[in-house]
């Protein structure tokens, strides 16, 4: 960790680990899209028939329309809002199950663990993309489905990863001698945990953050460009599947096309850093991948 | 190396119950939702006029009978189980009398074409760079291309495709915009002509698919490569006099490959889920398109049918990449469990 003090020791730690400082600031722009200018730019807009259909950026649509008269820059920052937050309820959610499972079976082992593995196995081997199509092509009225059913459909396998890395990082450390210390000092068990693992294995939570946060995003745009999902309310998979059911591209649509996978493309790009950079963080000792 | 027989049957009760769970999961998430594919499809049907409301109750009694539907619960599961294990996948709502299974087996070649050949070349390509880079006798100027590949492995490949079909097929017009073969030639699998247009429409979605995997075989590969650069027998083989083409090749690469086939294996899901997307955006006439296709239909005899044949598929994959593993590293040995 750094030696310096507040903001200027963090600055020089970023100055030390770029892909972190270019990750958060990547993220935190992404963020500001999403909400900032979301005050300035009535929700009304994203809806068809809002707007003058087939209009190329310039002028009063900065970002251009949509065939079915979407301003498409009220639906990619709505849009953008929407899959970020599904994505980040589906990881905390995600990271919340896979914590508690992780250190339970990690810790304690024994039959609880024994259960947990064999289910955690078999789920990656099953791809959860898949087993998301099954779920919820299943959901009654998928055409209406919600934020938070959305969010909670991608959080079935989004505990699944998870629950397996901080598994196998509690039981790499259960051995170690400060935990025998705090044994033999008379700490119980979830004392242990909280106290003494949990503070040594943040940066291994943040990453398995970034990582679900990341796989929440990517399942909900998948599922939406399939078909599965509101596909009314703006987000960046429902722009995706109706470029190509109106067939964007034959027309030459170019900017209906390019800005959300533009925004996509930057979304997944901040969290790549980011999860550079954490790892980084995490064993400052290995020599740096990318 | 022989691989001890404890292992292999291990590994394959392994397999009977991701199969037994997949198989599971397709049952009983159907009856967990309020949602009845009979009703659905009797108004569907008298929507478009092709039924009437007084033979409706009718219809819906034999179809309900053929889908066994009509019978306990545990009963529908045995049988559904059992039809699972003999790859009976039933049939397809929407277009009746098609069965799933003939479904896959008209889809399956496409997909497993270009994906395959994909994934090959990405990981070969991948492996290639990643260990020229990671290999400090080789020129710098080759770790220029770490962070470009790196942000395309960022990208889910369905993305890039969005991309690839723009500018290769639309704009440069290089590429078919979308099929597995043109509108207007005579398919048959002897002509060389319609050979290369198959091949020639498969090229983008295969491209996507090799970009956006190159960076992460080539991530890996590197680390690797970096790791074993430092271990005690290359400076060992290094004293020895060994020259360069044979300490990259007999000593750096082939323990280096090792973790790379692991990856494989474990990488072979999201494979198939990004296949499913890229084959989406291309209207491509694989198996993936055809779920998709399904998914928008609300076929779920043919979406059920087709996650299972891909369970099983990966499943399948996974263990044979497993039992391969000995075979390539003799240090390893199974016997101790």
């Amino acid at each position: 960790m750094q030696r310096g003090q507040g903001f200027k020791g963090f600055l020089n730690y970023i100055r030390r680990n770029p892909a972190f400082g270019g990750g958060m600031v990547l993220l935190l722009l992404l963020f500001l899209f999403a909400t900032v200018a979301g005050l300035f730019v009535p929700k009304e807009g994203a809806y068809p028939l809002a707007a003058m259909p087939k209009q190329p950026p310039g002028g009063e649509y900065p970002f251009g329309t949509d065939s079915v008269g979407r301003d498409l820059l009220p639906t990619t920052i709505y849009g953008t809002r929407m899959t970020l937050t599904i994505g980040m309820i589906a990881g905390a959610i995600g990271l919340g199950v896979g914590t508690v499972l992780g250190f339970m079976t990690g810790y304690f082992g024994g039959l609880f663990d024994t259960v947990v593995k064999f289910f955690v196995d078999v789920l990656m081997t099953i791809p959860s993309f898949l087993l998301l199509i099954t779920i919820a092509a299943s959901v009654p009225n998928p055409e209406d489905m919600s934020i938070i059913r959305m969010a909670l459909i991608l959080s079935l396998v989004s505990w699944v990863q998870p629950t397996r890395a901080i598994r196998a990082q509690v039981l790499s450390m259960r051995e170690r001698a400060f935990v025998m210390m705090a044994k033999l000092s008379g700490m119980n068990g979830m004392e242990i945990i909280i106290k003494e693992l949990m503070p040594n294995l943040m940066p291994y939570l943040a990453i398995s953050l970034a990582g679900a946060v990341n796989g929440g995003v990517l399942g909900s745009l998948g599922l939406q460009t399939l078909g599965i999902g509101n596909l009314r309310e703006p987000s960046l998979g429902m722009t995706i599947y109706w470029l190509r059911y109106y067939n964007a591209f034959l027309q030459g649509y170019w900017w209906w096309i390019i800005e959300p996978v533009t925004v996509i493309a930057l979304i997944f790009i901040a969290f790549l850093l980011l999860s550079i950079g954490l790892d980084e963080f995490a064993n400052p000792r290995t020599r740096r991948t990318v | 190396m022989r691989i001890p027989l404890s292992y292999v049957i291990k590994r394959i009760g392994f397999l009977v119950a991701v199969l037994f769970t997949a198989a599971t999961i397709n049952f009983i998430i159907p009856k967990l939702a309020p949602r009845d594919p009979v009703t659905e499809l009797i108004n569907q049907k008298i929507a478009s006029g092709g039924l009437t409301s007084e033979g409706a109750a009718e219809f819906g009694d034999s179809l309900r009978k053929l889908y066994g539907l009509d019978r306990p619960l545990w009963q529908q599961y045995l049988t559904y189980i059992w039809n699972m294990m003999r790859f009976d996948l039933g049939y397809s709502i929407v277009n009746y009398p098609q069965r799933v299974s003939f479904i896959i087996n008209q889809t399956v070649y496409w997909t497993l074409g270009f994906v395959l050949t994909s994934t090959l070349l990405a990981f070969v390509i991948g492996t290639v760079v990643g260990a020229l880079v990671g290999w400090s006798k080789t020129s710098k100027w080759l770790s220029w291309l770490m962070p470009p590949l790196a942000m395309f492995s960022a990208v889910p490949a369905f993305i890039l495709a969005l991309l690839l079909i723009y500018f290769l097929a639309f704009k440069a017009k290089a590429f078919p915009l979308r099929g597995g073969f043109s509108a207007t030639i005579v398919v048959n699998w002897k002509d060389p002509k319609f050979l290369l247009d198959v091949v020639h429409h498969a090229l983008l979605p295969g491209l996507s698919m090799l970009l956006v995997s190159v960076g992460g075989w080539s991530l890996g590969m590197r680390a690797m490569m970096v790791t074993v650069e430092g271990a005690d027998y290359m400076t060992f083989a290094d004293a020895k006099g060994l020259k360069g083409p044979r300490l990259f090749f007999r000593y750096a690469l082939r323990n280096t490959l090792l973790p790379q086939i692991t990856a494989l294996a474990m990488q072979l899901g999201l494979i198939v889920s990004g296949a499913t997307l890229v084959e989406t955006m291309f209207s491509y006439p694989g198996i993936g398109n055809r779920l998709g296709g399904a998914i928008r239909a609300l076929d779920y005899p043919v979406i059920y049918g087709i996650v299972f044949f891909m369970v099983v598929g990966i499943a399948v994959a996974t263990l044979l990449v497993d039992l391969m593993y000995p075979l390539l590293d003799p240090r390893i040995s199974y016997s101790g469990g």
